[in-house]
C-alpha cells in the first residue's frame, strides 16, 4: 500500500477515477505515513477518522458518478485556515483550542471538489517566519538532510509544515498561504513546487489575519501539473472578501506543456546579490539555457528598487499585522491570562499568548503607526512599495516572465540563525517583491546542491497571468528533470 | 539610539503586551536594529509618489445592506473562555 503515497495528485486522481484503488485505501495509506513521521513534527493535528468518512464519502461518489475534480485526494491543511469544528490554532499559544465555527472558503472549495483531510500542518506562528522555528508546537523538521550529515535542517517557514508533508509523502499536495515568501521558500528547501497566484486569486476569508494587503493562499505540491490542479480549485471570487478578484479561473493545469516558444524572459540583475553560493549562481544559468533551449528569448531587465523591498516588507506587514493581531484581547474565544483589572488581563493575555517574534513584529508594527512616525515610515513604505510595483510594470514592456532564484541558500540547520532577526528576514529577498507588487511567482525545484539539497528557481509572471507562469514552470520543471527525494530516515 | 527602553514601554503599553523590566533594554536593542537596517528607505526618491495602499486597483464592491448572517449565540459564545446566559463575561470595565 505504501507506493499508494508516492503518487502525483494527477497519477492518483487518474487512479481512482479508473477504480485501480479506492479513496479509503489511498487516505489509509497517507493516515498510516503521517502517523509513522511524526518525528517530523509536520502536522499539529491529524484528523484520521474524518479523513476515513470523507474517503468513504468520496468512494460513494466515485461510484455514483458525481465525482469532483479532487474526489478521493488526501490532503493537509496549513493550520492557518480555519475548519469547521476541527482545531485552527495559527500555530499560536493564544488562540488555545480555538474550533472555528465556519470553513474558509479555500477549504471549502476543496472539499466542494471532493478531497480528503488528513489534519492540520504545522508553520511558524501567525506565518511570521522563514525556518518554522516560531511554531508554539516547536519546528518542522526538514525530511531532507545534508549528504552525509545528521544535523536537522530546517525545512523554511511560514509553511514548513505543508513543505515537509509533501516532500515526505505525507500528503497528495497542501495549502499553504504567502505573504513574502512562506510558500516559496520551504518548497525551494524541500524539493517541491509551491506557487503563490495574483493577490485576490484566493479567498482570505476564514484564513487568519497577519497582513491582509499582502497575504495570499496557494498550493505546495509534488509537480508543476498537481500544484495547478489544486490552485484552480482553491481559486474564485468570494463576496466575503473584498479584494476577491471576480476574474474567470482558468483550468490551470491546461497551461503545463504548453509550447513556450517566443515567449521573452527576463532576468532582473539586482537578484545577483552579494554572498549569494555559487551553486545558486549556476542553477539560475541553467535555467537561463533550459528556456532558451525552449525557444525563449532572454532578456536582461532591472528592477532597481529590489534592495528596498525587503525593508519596506517590514515596515508594512507589522503595521497591518499589529492591527489584525489586535482582536486576540482573551475576551471571545482562545486563552484569557487574568489580571488585577481589565487592562492587565489583555497586557498578560497577550504576553503570555504570543512568541518573541509576533510580539517584536507587533511592537514594530506599533511603533511605526505611532504619532509623529507614520508619515516617516507608513507612508514612505507606501510610496516605496508603489515605486516597486512600476519596477515591474516596467519589465513586463520588454518580457513576459521573470526568472529568478527563490531562496539565497539551501536549507539551513535550525538553530542556526534564531539569533539575529535581519539574517533570517533575509531569506526572504527574493520572494517578498511580488507579495508587495501582488504578482503571481512559483518555485520550482531545479536542481542539488553540492550537499545535495534541494534547490530552487522563482518565475514571476503579469498579474492574473499564471497561465504562463505554469507553462514556463512545466519547461523548467521539464529540463531539469529533478526526480530527488529525501531518503526516509524518519 | 533611537529606540530606547522608555520608547519600548511605551510601545508595549500601547500594544497591550506585558514585558516585563529586564525585557525592555534587550528589546530595545533588537528593535533598534531592525529600525536601523529599515532605514535605508529614505535613499529611495519618493517624492510625488502616491502611496500604495492595494494592489487591487478597483473600487471597493458594495454589497446591499441587509442582514445575511446571525441570530446563533451559541455558535458565537462556543470558543468563549467565559460566557453565562447567551453572554460572554469579562472583566469589569466601568469602575
Amino acid at each position: 500500500m505504501s507506493k499508494l503515497t508516492a503518487l502525483t495528485l494527477k497519477a492518483a486522481l487518474d487512479g481512482l477515477k479508473a477504480r485501480d484503488f479506492s479513496a479509503v485505501e489511498i487516505t489509509q495509506a497517507h493516515v498510516e505515513a503521517v502517523e509513522a513521521a511524526r518525528t517530523l513534527n509536520a502536522f499539529v493535528l491529524e484528523t484520521p477518522e474524518k479523513a476515513i468518512e470523507m474517503a468513504k464519502a468520496s468512494d460513494a461518489r466515485i461510484a455514483a458518478g458525481t465525482a469532483g475534480p479532487l474526489e478521493g485526494a488526501p490532503l493537509g491543511i496549513k493550520d492557518l485556515f480555519c475548519t469547521q469544528g476541527v482545531r485552527a490554532t495559527a500555530a499560536s499559544k493564544i488562540l488555545g483550542e480555538f474550533k472555528p465555527n465556519y470553513e474558509s472558503t479555500v477549504t471549502s472549495h476543496l472539499w466542494r471538489d471532493g478531497a480528503v483531510m488528513l489534519g492540520k500542518l504545522n508553520m511558524d506562528e501567525f506565518a511570521m517566519g522563514s525556518s518554522n522555528e516560531t511554531s508554539a508546537f516547536g519546528p518542522v523538521v526538514n525530511p531532507w538532510k545534508a549528504r552525509g550529515g545528521n544535523q536537522s535542517l530546517t525545512p523554511g517557514g511560514s509553511s514548513g509544515g505543508s513543505a515537509a508533508a509533501v516532500a515526505a509523502d505525507l500528503c497528495l499536495g497542501a495549502t499553504a498561504t504567502d505573504t513574502g515568501g512562506s510558500i516559496r521558500q520551504p518548497a525551494a528547501f524541500t524539493g517541491t513546487v509551491g506557487i503563490k497566484p495574483t493577490y485576490g486569486r484566493c479567498s482570505r476569508w476564514g484564513v487568519v489575519a497577519f497582513a491582509s494587503s499582502l497575504d495570499q493562499a496557494g498550493p505546495i505540491a509534488k509537480t508543476v501539473e498537481d500544484a495547478a490542479i489544486l490552485l484552480t480549485s482553491m481559486s474564485g471570487h468570494d463576496a466575503k472578501d473584498s479584494t476577491s478578484l471576480d476574474e474567470p479561473v482558468p483550468d490551470f493545469a491546461s497551461f503545463v506543456g504548453k509550447s513556450i516558444k517566443g515567449l521573452r524572459v527576463g532576468v532582473p540583475k539586482e537578484y545577483r546579490v552579494d554572498g549569494m553560493p555559487a551553486e545558486i549562481e549556476k542553477l539560475w544559468a541553467d535555467g537561463v539555457e533550459w528556456l532558451k533551449a525552449a525557444g525563449c528569448e532572454i532578456v536582461e531587465v532591472s528592477l532597481p528598487h529590489t534592495k528596498y523591498a525587503l525593508p519596506a516588507y517590514y515596515i508594512v506587514a507589522p503595521a497591518e499585522a499589529s492591527s489584525n493581531l489586535a482582536r486576540y484581547d482573551g475576551m471571545r474565544y482562545g486563552l484569557r491570562v487574568p489580571g488585577a483589572n481589565l487592562t492587565q488581563t489583555y497586557e498578560q493575555t497577550r504576553a503570555q499568548g504570543f512568541g518573541a517574534e509576533v510580539k517584536r513584529r507587533i511592537l514594530i508594527g506599533t511603533y511605526v503607526l505611532s504619532a509623529g512616525y507614520y508619515d516617516a515610515y507608513y507612508l514612505k513604505a507606501q510610496r516605496v512599495r508603489r515605486r516597486i510595483a512600476d519596477d515591474f510594470d516596467q519589465a513586463w514592456r520588454t518580457c513576459d516572465v521573470l526568472l529568478t532564484p527563490t531562496a539565497p541558500s539551501a536549507a539551513f540547520a535550525l538553530g542556526e540563525r534564531m539569533a539575529d532577526p535581519v539574517a533570517m528576514y533575509l531569506n526572504d529577498v527574493f520572494t517578498v517583491t511580488t507579495n508587495l507588487a501582488g504578482l503571481p511567482s512559483i518555485s520550482i525545484p531545479a536542481g542539488l546542491d553540492a550537499q545535495g539539497l534541494p534547490l530552487g528557481l522563482q518565475l514571476i509572471g503579469r498579474a492574473l497571468d499564471e497561465g504562463t507562469v505554469f507553462s514556463v514552470a512545466g519547461a523548467i520543471e521539464d529540463a531539469a528533470g529533478f526526480r530527488s527525494k529525501a531518503e526516509r530516515w524518519w | 539610539m533611537a529606540i530606547d527602553a522608555e520608547t519600548v514601554r511605551k510601545v508595549a503599553r500601547l500594544a497591550r503586551i506585558a514585558e516585563p523590566e529586564e525585557r525592555l533594554a534587550p528589546l530595545a536593542q533588537e528593535l533598534d536594529a531592525i529600525m536601523q537596517w529599515i532605514e535605508q528607505l529614505q535613499e529611495v526618491d519618493t517624492d510625488g509618489v502616491e502611496p500604495m495602499t492595494s494592489v487591487v486597483a478597483r473600487a471597493l464592491p458594495l454589497r446591499d445592506d441587509v442582514v445575511v448572517d446571525g441570530g446563533d449565540p451559541a455558535r458565537v459564545l462556543a470558543n468563549a473562555p467565559r460566557t453565562t446566559d447567551g453572554f460572554f463575561i469579562v472583566p469589569k470595565v466601568v469602575e
